[in-house]
């Protein structure tokens, strides 16, 4: 029977570009799939006839150039547009627009709060600085610091160096902006309710926090460090949908001579004198393989596909303590045309930008406070973009798709599970929502998908269906993540490695887990490393 | 004109633990208090006739080093072993009762889960014990030598073993729910628990990044004594050591000297009118207060002066005092000892905080109380007790404003949780006072009523409290040093920001 070189466990993104890597580096490569598609939650799915919705992510900004280019992504078929301007809907009708132009986005922040017009150059100044810091450490294996080799210490002084080079004023306000609520953060910049809420959302996206609560200003800045062809900070589409990143990096992994079975749902992790040594599948089919690379979630992995009596005393107890919970739901809409949306001049960026259906900083606490209490808010933060409006692939003529993404949605109700109707009401609310700033969108329909916290993990796989595969907050990052002591990609079995976005530098689709993860693999294996170490630009 | 070597703004108690300090070290120090008694928080106040309580009624975790340091003892100060902290969650179970190592009243497996639990954050609070005793370093700015009190909490950190050490870096940027979570059942065992890491701060059970580290800072030195003695021992080493203390003196201004070197405190004006020179003015008032109030934003930077100004100040504690005509009984306790808290669950608390980020108090507040008059009798009539009550949330910025109606719901609210434990405790109520944030401001001098003078977070503590260029305690003004709550490491009448900033004064 064939034994691979190395069986990665889940074809998404991050699994297919460890994939990719291992077999460009000459290994015999194979990718299990539960499902009958690849992607994972980068996908891009005709679910009704004539439509594409990329059902899960839908829009692109953290994958790391350095892939991009190393893979050679474009020729495999991948092109990123970026957004040209958002819109952002605050109380009363009162909308704001955000234009790419810095000119055009001044004049237009002018109309608010001339304060907030001017302070949003030194916001925008200051995140990028803050990022700078954070992509360095991106694409390197986060050192560990309790146990330290002699790489770890290299790289902790190199760490150490690029912190101290920061000087005072940078340090303090590093660790501040570490620390605190993205609220509190934005108090320091910005006036104007609506200016203030349109600059927090990115800092809730994903997360089981809310704007007040210490932690969330770093997820802000998580969601701006990427770049679309090297505009930092842009945010953009990929054509053809979401699919399109995972389907390049498939094309270029099968390139290198890599193997996918979809419809191959692994039951277990093979595990022999205590080294991985391949997977059984659901069918009872075993494939055997020199290493076993989990793409799954750090939960998953430990609770679901392991035996326990293989797994050292703790890490069972460490992966069910492991914070990755569902916040976010989905609604992915058929529109028969487009809608159009009150206030907004000539339907601008509509057709060229994301949409945030926000209110005030209130609306979105309030949103969060419902979360905690088992419920979902009447009136949600609504992230939505309709790709369709500049990517003729994804729609039939005249038609168009709408994601829309909704930032507060729990796992459970709080009068138990989900159910199809509660799922059905959760839609209506969004639903009404976006009808309140787009009369007669309602009528717009063709067909829905709702999709709760329940079905992204029942069919996604992501625990509780969390779009990070777990929390990003300090306790879970860097050498943290997913656990203290196994953040170098180095699981507590031999030859069992994880890739997912539930290893640093966690949730996007930014390709760089699986990277990093190939990386040590590849080191462990004495081979060439081929995977690109440093993303940093000269800025 | 007077003059002295120092003047210390404020006679709380950490202005007198500097003051004593400098004093015994040769120094003509004046302290300059504008209430008619020394105290500032832990002093007492009648709110009924003859019925009084301190603001903050005990003290747990006043440092040892510093009672040593300044032979607190000889001075009457007897610092006892914690007193017990008991939950009653109201629903007529058994009270959980947490007395140093012993917890009792909770299920068997949370029993089990306790010593360890206990023994772990233990360690961790004695790794971190010395750095509250330290002046932090100015990163990137002093000298390398100065990161030493940094390095030597990292070596005792190592010194724990591998294990524990990851276990610190992973959880004390943790919610307090996450972490009681992860050991315990029973929601009114976590609601204690957790209490110490979140009471007085904007915080709730899930709020990222502080409420462990506040934990551990409480538990770096646990001991108990009353408030009103730690003030009279404190005033009786002060008067020992040869300080001057001036009460009903409030001062008005700062004042700063300039020449071509740059400025220089050079004193204070009273509000009286009258100026009191001296070499150097270190004031215990809350960052705000001093920067901006006394000594007036033109002499910073404004980059500096930005930074004060954005301080987190706002209290959200409103103290509750109830005047009783006996001791009052708790369902389930013998007597009242120690501290007793009201919250029967982290979700009680968390929804109570919910309210409080919208400019309300909250609709079911939760509360810790004690009997002060169990171990002084003398702040009530002879048989008769006094409750004193920390009532979350209550924001400052109140939306409404903060009005007596309000003040009279509020407390009704924290008398109707309070019965379900104590079911006469209102037919025995001769009468109450509930402060709110506002209130305390008033009194008491503290900006935003806050009992820390400002947030005890990640990024308001260590070298960034209250903020760099003025975390050593001295200030961009030469001669102005900070010696308040204000300062590392932070508030609860532990006395050691006091302390440190006298050992920098002196270095």
């Amino acid at each position: 029977m064939k034994r691979y070189d190395a069986i990665v466990i889940g074809a998404g993104h991050n699994g297919l570009s460890a994939a990719a890597y291992l077999a460009k580096a000459g290994m015999e490569v194979l990718v299990v799939e539960k499902n009958d598609y690849i992607g994972g939650a980068a996908v891009s799915r005709e679910l009704h006839d004539g439509w594409t919705y990329s059902n899960c992510s839908y829009v692109c900004s953290m994958l790391r150039q350095a892939i991009h280019r190393d893979l050679d992504l474009s020729r495999h078929g991948l092109m990123l547009v970026p957004y040209l301007g958002t819109i952002s809907y605050g109380l009363n009708g009162e909308v704001m627009l955000g234009y790419h132009d810095e000119g055009a986005a001044h004049n237009e922040l002018k109309r608010f709060s001339p304060h907030d017009a001017d302070a949003m150059h030194r916001f925008e100044a200051d995140m990028n600085r803050y990022s700078q810091f954070i992509r360095k450490t991106l694409m390197r294996t986060p050192p560990d610091p309790v146990a330290p080799k002699i790489r770890d210490i290299h790289e902790l002084l190199f760490l150490g160096k690029q912190f101290w080079n920061l000087g005072e004023r940078e340090i303090y306000e590093y660790i501040r902006f570490f620390t605190m609520s993205a609220s509190e953060f934005l108090d320091d910049y910005f006036e104007h309710y609506l200016v203030k809420a349109s600059m927090a959302t990115p800092g809730i996206i994903g997360t089981a926090l809310g704007v007040e609560s210490p932690g969330s200003a770093y997820i802000l800045l998580h969601h701006v460090m990427g770049d679309v062809d090297g505009s930092i900070g842009a945010w953009g589409l990929a054509r053809g949908g979401m699919g399109a990143i995972s389907h390049a990096l498939a094309s270029a992994f099968q390139s290198f001579g890599g193997e996918i079975r979809r419809e191959a749902p692994v039951a277990q992790v093979l595990v022999q004198h205590g080294r991985a040594n391949g997977v059984v599948l659901e069918n009872g089919d075993e494939i055997y393989a020199n290493v076993v690379v989990s793409n799954l979630d750090a939960k998953r992995t430990f609770t679901k596909i392991m035996d326990p009596k293989d797994l050292p005393p703790g890490i069972v107890k460490k992966a069910e303590n492991y914070k990755i919970r569902g916040s976010s739901g989905k609604v992915n809409i058929a529109l028969s045309g487009l809608p159009k949306f009150i206030n907004v001049p000539d339907n601008r960026y509509i057709n060229r930008g994301g949409q945030a259906f926000i209110g005030s900083m209130e609306t979105l606490e309030r949103a969060y406070d419902c979360w905690k209490r088992g419920r979902w808010s009447d009136d949600p933060f609504i992230e939505s973009v309709i790709p369709s409006a500049w990517d003729p692939t994804v729609a039939p003529p005249g038609g168009h798709w709408m994601s829309n993404f909704i930032q507060y949605c729990p796992p459970e109700l709080e009068d138990g599970p989900w159910t199809p109707e509660k799922r059905d009401a959760f839609g209506k609310t969004v639903i009404d929502k976006i009808e309140r700033h787009a009369p007669g969108f309602s009528d717009l329909i063709e067909h829905m998908e709702v999709r709760t916290p329940y079905e992204i993990e029942q069919e996604v796989g992501l625990t509780e269906g969390n779009i990070f595969q777990g929390e990003l907050t300090i306790d879970q990052l860097l050498f943290n993540r997913p656990f203290p002591g196994y953040a170098q990609y180095r699981m507590p079995v031999k030859n069992l490695y994880m890739c997912g976005s539930s290893t640093h530098p966690g949730g996007g689709v930014s390709a760089t887990c699986g990277a990093n993860a190939a990386r040590e693999i590849l080191m462990d294996l004495k081979r060439p490393n081929t995977v690109p170490e440093d993303d940093c630009y000269d800025e | 004109m007077r003059d002295f070597d120092t003047i210390v703004i404020g006679a709380g108690h950490n202005g007198l633990v500097c003051a004593t300090q400098l004093a015994r070290a040769g120094q003509r120090v004046l302290v300059l208090e504008a209430h008619g008694e020394a105290g500032g928080l832990a002093r007492a106040r009648e709110f009924h006739k003859g019925f009084k309580a301190p603001v903050a009624p005990s003290s747990h975790h006043f440092s040892p080093t510093v009672a040593r340091a300044l032979g607190l003892e000889q001075h009457g100060l007897k610092l006892a072993p914690p007193a017990p902290f008991t939950a009653l969650a109201g629903d007529g179970t058994a009270p959980r009762v947490v007395r140093g190592e012993t917890l009792a009243g909770a299920s068997v497996e949370d029993a089990a889960a306790w010593p360890e639990f206990r023994a772990r954050l233990q360690r961790f609070a004695d790794a971190l014990e010395p750095s509250w005793h330290k002046t932090m370093p100015r990163i990137a700015k002093g000298p390398v030598k100065s990161l030493l009190p940094l390095g030597q909490v990292g070596l005792r950190l190592r010194r724990l073993g591998k294990e524990d050490m990851r276990e610190f870096l992973r959880v004390f940027s943790l919610p307090m729910r996450d972490l009681v979570d992860e050991h315990f059942e029973d929601e009114a065992l976590k609601a204690l628990l957790a209490w110490d890491g979140l009471i007085g701060s904007r915080m709730a059970p899930r709020s990222p990044n502080n409420a462990v580290l506040m934990m551990l800072y409480r538990m770096a030195s646990q001991s108990h004594c009353a408030g009103t003695s730690l003030i009279h021992a404190l005033g009786s080493a002060a008067s020992a050591a040869g300080v001057t203390l001036e009460t009903n003196a409030p001062v008005a201004k700062i004042l700063v000297a300039a020449d071509s070197k740059g400025q220089q405190a050079a004193g204070v004006r009273l509000a009286s009118g009258e100026e009191i020179s001296a070499e150097q003015v270190i004031s215990s008032a809350d960052p705000q207060t001093t920067f901006v109030k006394l000594l007036g934003v033109q002499h910073l930077e404004v980059g500096f002066s930005n930074r004060i100004g954005r301080l987190r100040c706002n209290g959200l504690v409103a103290k509750l005092n109830i005047a009783l005509d006996g001791e009052p009984n708790f369902d389930g306790l013998e007597s009242a000892q120690g501290r007793l808290l009201f919250a029967p669950s982290l979700d009680a608390i968390e929804f109570a905080f919910d309210a409080s980020k919208y400019g309300e108090y909250s609709e079911q507040p939760v509360l810790e109380a004690c009997v002060p008059t169990l171990e002084t009798p003398e702040l009530a009539p002879a048989g008769q007790h006094v409750l004193s009550a920390h009532v979350m949330f209550a924001p400052h910025a109140l939306r409404a404003g903060w009005d007596e109606a309000a003040k009279a719901d509020l407390a009704a609210r924290a008398l109707a949780v309070m019965e379900r434990s104590a079911p006469g405790l209102r037919e025995q109520m001769l009468g109450h006072e509930l402060l709110s944030p506002v209130d305390l401001e008033q009194h008491y001098g503290v900006t935003g009523g806050h009992w820390h003078h400002t947030e005890f977070a990640l990024d308001q503590a260590l070298m960034m409290r209250p903020t760099y260029e003025a975390a050593q305690y001295e200030s961009p003004v030469a001669g102005l040093w900070l010696c308040g709550a204000g300062c590392h490491p932070a508030g609860d009448l532990t006395g050691m920001a006091g302390y440190n900033a006298a050992q920098e004064v002196l270095a």
